[in-house]
Parts: structure tokens; sequence; C-alpha cells
């Protein structure tokens, strides 16, 4: 089994998530692309473990779906309170700190 | 089927750590079953309380390494190898619990706000809507602060300690969520306290996805997440350079970002300002603590053997977060503002310190080693900037905290006190001989110096001064100035700020004046267990 197929694909996934952050303006998609980029790193993860041969990786993949829900809880309680008082979900909007 | 082999856990030398989560699940306890009157007593005594014990626990450790006299015990690596338990570990955890109790305290002052915390009455109330008005009228507070303070110190005591990549990240997430929330909990202005948590958020997450993904590639290189394993691995240049190389670089920018290094310190300005003013004091503090001294120990343990590879590109984040935080810095009108440039500033300073990686054979006896250096940068830092951001609670007019420098103009004819400590503590803050700023960046600049960074060390010197002109024209404001018609003034605080105030007050005196203790002990315990 070549590992280069899934570590190709794992970057891409990550590129995706990337350029999400830094283009889309709706704080849940950017956050959604935060996502992406969190479980392309798991595909890598379980790709070098299948790779090295030893379950550290897989081990670690459960670790970051762990905290990645936890970072689901509080994100999301942060969005959703930005939303109420702004009536929008635009990283945009929320421009009162600058310079 | 073979059998389960439990782990072996050395629970006495992990106990400040499980102090302090302990600590943390009971406060969240608390709040499910204590009447809501006695929540704030019950929740404040248990948070500082907690820290103390856990601060008599971690002394308890740290003794156990003799750093006082004769040969060092150099510590030892717990938890089947996740931790290490050594002198820089176990002085980052004297310092973050010190920090700790500050940060209770100041969270914990009711006078300023007329018997509540700076704390939202009530976070899920919308601004300006009558149940928020329903919600400070009936003098509610969140005591949900107290767990959350907890819960990060956890993740700060674990960060610095971690000694593979899992923990590490583990530890970087539960030090960040707590403070996540924390930023968005202000009782005034909250439209900005709530833009601080969000850009916080968005860019930490963010950061942290980079973070896995280094960790992912570094796991690939060496086939294990241990640092002794990676270290190995690094020696003996077995796997694929290109995927060390961007797995470290990944690594450096979830770590950078913690720190608030250019180019990835665009969140430390709105979020100082933003967050209520007590979770910028303990946060500015205790997150360098943290996130330096993991920085140091996974790029100096783990990564050591790659030093040619990640030291350019250390030298060019020093000097570039040194260049924008000191620039930037003279353009800004506010003093939360400007002491988070000052903040980025000093990243760039204590970032001289980690230039100074060379292998432990190189540094002669004599020499400021740049763990050392760190370590004690961290301290005179820590003590100087929570007190400084203690004294701008003080400074209050009727919408609460007044920062601009307009209403700053003339404090000094109105409070010299203050007005007066507040400079001492910017001297401080710029390096002026004579105060523990000083001493602090002598010794980073040493132990760059000694391994050959100087053109960073110029520059260094050059920002330095830049620096000192900004702090300088907010005592000119202070003292050279008229007051204004119907400014702000200095509201007299409970002892829990102004307790604060002056412990971390005498420690920047004592530290500028006898330097040599601290130093010497740090000498003695600062190296890394591998």
């Amino acid at each position: 089994m070549s590992v280069a197929p899934f570590i190709v694909l794992s970057a891409i996934l990550f590129t995706i998530g990337c350029v999400g952050v830094l283009t889309r303006r709706n704080a849940i998609v950017v956050f959604m692309c935060v996502e992406l980029m969190l479980n392309a790193s798991n595909l890598a993860l379980v790709t070098f473990a299948r790779a090295n041969g030893n379950l550290d990786g897989q081990i670690a993949a459960f670790f970051v779906m762990v905290v990645a829900a936890a970072e689901v809880v509080v994100g999301l309680a942060i969005i959703m309170n930005i939303f109420r008082t702004r009536r929008s979900a635009s990283v945009d909007d929320a421009s009162l700190l600058k310079y | 089927m073979t059998h389960f082999t439990a782990p072996h856990i050395e629970y006495s030398q992990l106990a400040p750590v499980l102090i302090v989560l302990a600590v943390a699940t009971l406060g969240v306890l608390v709040e499910a079953f204590v009447p809501r009157a006695q929540r704030y007593l019950v929740q404040v005594s248990l948070a500082v309380v907690g820290s103390i014990a856990a601060l008599g626990d971690t002394f308890w450790v740290f003794d156990k390494l003799n750093p006082g006299h004769g040969t060092v015990h150099p510590g030892q690596v717990v938890a089947e190898g996740a931790l290490a338990v050594d002198g820089p570990t176990l002085f980052c955890w004297i310092l973050v619990l010190g920090f700790a109790v500050m940060g209770a305290l100041l969270f914990a002052e009711r006078r300023l706000e007329g018997g509540v915390t700076a704390f939202a009455g009530q976070a899920s109330a919308l601004p300006g809507t009558d149940a928020e008005r329903i919600a400070s009228t009936r003098g509610m507070e969140h005591t949900e602060v107290f767990p959350l303070l907890m819960f990060a110190v956890s993740g700060m005591m674990i960060f610095p300690a971690a000694n593979d990549l899992i923990t590490v990240f583990v530890a970087l997430e539960v030090l960040s969520l707590p403070l996540y929330l924390l930023c968005g909990l202000a009782r005034r202005r909250r439209l900005l306290s709530q833009e601080a948590a969000m850009k916080y958020f968005m860019l930490g997450a963010f950061s942290s996805g980079f973070f896995v993904y280094g960790l992912a590639l570094v796991y690939g290189y060496a086939g294990s997440l241990g640092y002794a394993q990676i270290a190995a691995a690094v020696a003996g240049k077995t796997g694929s350079h290109g995927l060390l190389l961007i797995g470290m670089g990944m690594l450096a920018v979830g770590m950078f970002f913690k720190i608030g290094a250019a180019p990835f310190q665009a969140w430390v300005p709105d979020v100082y300002q933003g967050a209520p003013t007590a979770v910028t004091a303990f946060m500015a503090a205790g997150t360098k603590v943290a996130g330096f001294g993991a920085l140091f120990r996974l790029f100096y343990v783990a990564f050591g053997g790659a030093r040619t590879d990640w030291l350019p590109v250390a030298w060019a984040v020093a000097i570039l977060t040194m260049v924008v935080g000191s620039v930037l810095a003279l353009a800004q009108t506010d003093v939360k503002r400007l002491l988070a440039y000052s903040s980025i500033a000093h990243t760039g300073f204590i970032l001289t310190a980690f230039l100074g990686a060379r292998s432990l054979a190189d540094i002669g006896p004599g020499n400021i080693q740049p763990v050392q250096a760190l370590l004690f940068y961290l301290t005179t830092y820590g003590l100087t900037n929570i007190a400084a951001f203690a004294i701008v609670t003080l400074v209050r007019d009727s919408s609460g905290e007044a920062t601009s420098f307009t209403a700053w103009t003339g404090l000094g004819r109105k409070s010299p006190l203050v007005a007066g400590a507040f400079s001492f503590l910017l001297l401080g803050l710029a390096g002026i001989p004579l105060t523990s700023g000083f001493i602090g960046k002598w010794a980073v600049f040493a132990a760059a110096m000694s391994a050959g960074a100087w053109p960073v060390v110029v520059i260094a010197v050059l920002g330095s001064a830049a620096a000192a002109f900004f702090y300088a024209r907010i005592i000119v404001l202070m003292f050279f100035h008229d007051p204004v018609a119907d400014g702000p003034s200095v509201v007299l605080p409970s002892i829990l700020t102004s307790g604060v105030i002056t412990v971390c007050f005498a420690g920047t005196v004592v530290l500028g004046l006898v330097p040599g203790p601290l130093l010497d002990l740090l000498g003695r315990v600062a190296v890394f267990i591998r």
C-alpha cells in the first residue's frame, strides 16, 4: 500500500479548509473549514499510523476528535452570542476593535 | 488476548496538576448544587485555597530536586513518558500558580463595580435589553469564571511539562478554550468583549489546525509522538527531511500564535483590549509562561538536533516581532492597547533567548543559559504586567474603565500615588536599570550573544530604545499635562486588588535590586530532562 495518495488527499483537504477560513465571511462556515483542517490531519495521522506500523497515530486521531468536539461547544456558544447581539454571523461585521 | 498492563503514574509528582483539576471540577459542582447567594464566597475561596495548596505542593516537589545546594537532581519523566517534571517545568508551575492566585483575587474584586464582579451579570442576556438590566439590578454575576480560570491554569501547567505531541496538543486546547470564554464575559462594553472572544476563538482554532497537521507530519517523520523518540529520529536522520521541515514549521505556527509572535500577533491587541482587564492581566502573564515553556521544550528537546534548520526562522520571527510590537505601539492612543503592543515587543525580546540554543557542552559555567534567562524574564514580565493591568482597572469614569490617553492626561496631579506606581511599572517594562526588566533583558540578550546572535541583539537594543519612548510618553502625559475636565478618577479598590498590586510591585522592585539569588537558583535547575 502506498502512503502518498492518502497524504496528498489530506493535504488537499487541509488546503481547502485553510483557504476557506481565509476567504469565507460567515463565522459558521469559517468554523466548518477549521473542522475540515482538523479532519485532514486525522486522515494524515491514521495513514502514518498504518505506514509506521504502530497505533500512536490512531490514538492521536481520537484525541483530536474529542478536542474538536470540545472546540465546537465553546465556538458555537461564542458565535451564537455574537449572532444574537448583532443579528449577523459575518466575521467582517464585528470590527469595533482595530488598529 | 494479552493482559492489560496498567500504566505507572507518579501521583506524588503530578499532585499539583491533579489538585488544580480537582478544584476546577469541584467548582463546576458548586455551580450546580450551592445556592446562588453563597456561590461567590465558595468559588473564590475554592480557587484561591486550591491554587495556594497546589503552589505549596509544587514547592515540595521542587525541593526534592535539591535546587539549593550540592548536586541538583535533574527531575523525572513521568506518566509513561507523557510529562516531564524537571526544573523548568516546576518553575513554570510555580509561576503559573502564583499568577493564578493573583488572577483569582483580581476576578473576585467587587468594590470597583459597586458590589459586583467585572463579569457579565448574565452572559446570555443581550446587551441593552430588559433582561440585561434585570440581571444587573439584581446583582447577578457569573461565578463560573473561577472554574474556568482553574481549567485554564491546569492547561497552562501541563503545556510546558508535556513530553509528547499529543499531550502538548490537549494541554494547548485545555488552556485556550476557557480563555476564549473568559474574554467574552465582560460586564461593561460587551460588544467589544464578545468581538474579542470571537476573534480569539477563530484565530486560535485556525492556528491549532496548523498545529495538529504539523503533529501528524512529525509523527509521519519520526514514527512516534514522544519527544525522546523524535529527538532520536532527528539525530539519526531516518525519515524524509522535507516532512520534518514542514512539520516543524506548522507546529511553530501554533506555538508562535499562542505567545503572540509576529506575524501571528494580530489577535493580541484586540483580545487584550476587549477582554475584561482582570482576564487580560492573568492571560498575558499565564499564557506567556506556558507558551514559552512549551516552545522551548519542543524545540530544544525534540528538535534540538535540527537547530540549523529552525534557527534562521527563529531569528526572523524574533526580529519581526520586536519591530512590529515597538513600531505599532508608537501609534496607540489607548492604555490597554499600548500594553498589548508592549507585550508583543516583549515576546520578541524573550525570543532572543530562544536563539541561544546550543548543545549543552558548549555552554560554559559562567554563561547565562537560554532557559535560565527565559524563566527569569517570564517572572519579571508576569509580575510587572499583572500590576500594570490591575492599575488600569482602577482608573474609571461613569461608563467603567477609562483607558484612552485623553482620560489619563494629568492623572499624576489627581492621584500621584497610582500614577507614580504605574510610571515605575512602565519603566520596568521599558527595562530601565535598577528595575527587574533591565536584568531580564540583560539575561536574554546575554544568552543570545553567547550563541552568536549579535545582529538580533543589536536590533533588540534599538527596539528597547523605541519602546522606552512610548512608555515615557504616558509618563509625560500623566505628570506634565493638565487634567481634562470631568476626567476619570481613581477608585479605591478592596484589599484584593490593592494586595495584588502591592505584591507584584514589590516583586518588581526586589528582582530589580537583588536579582542574584533567583538567577543563581535558575542557573542550577534550568535544564530540560531529555
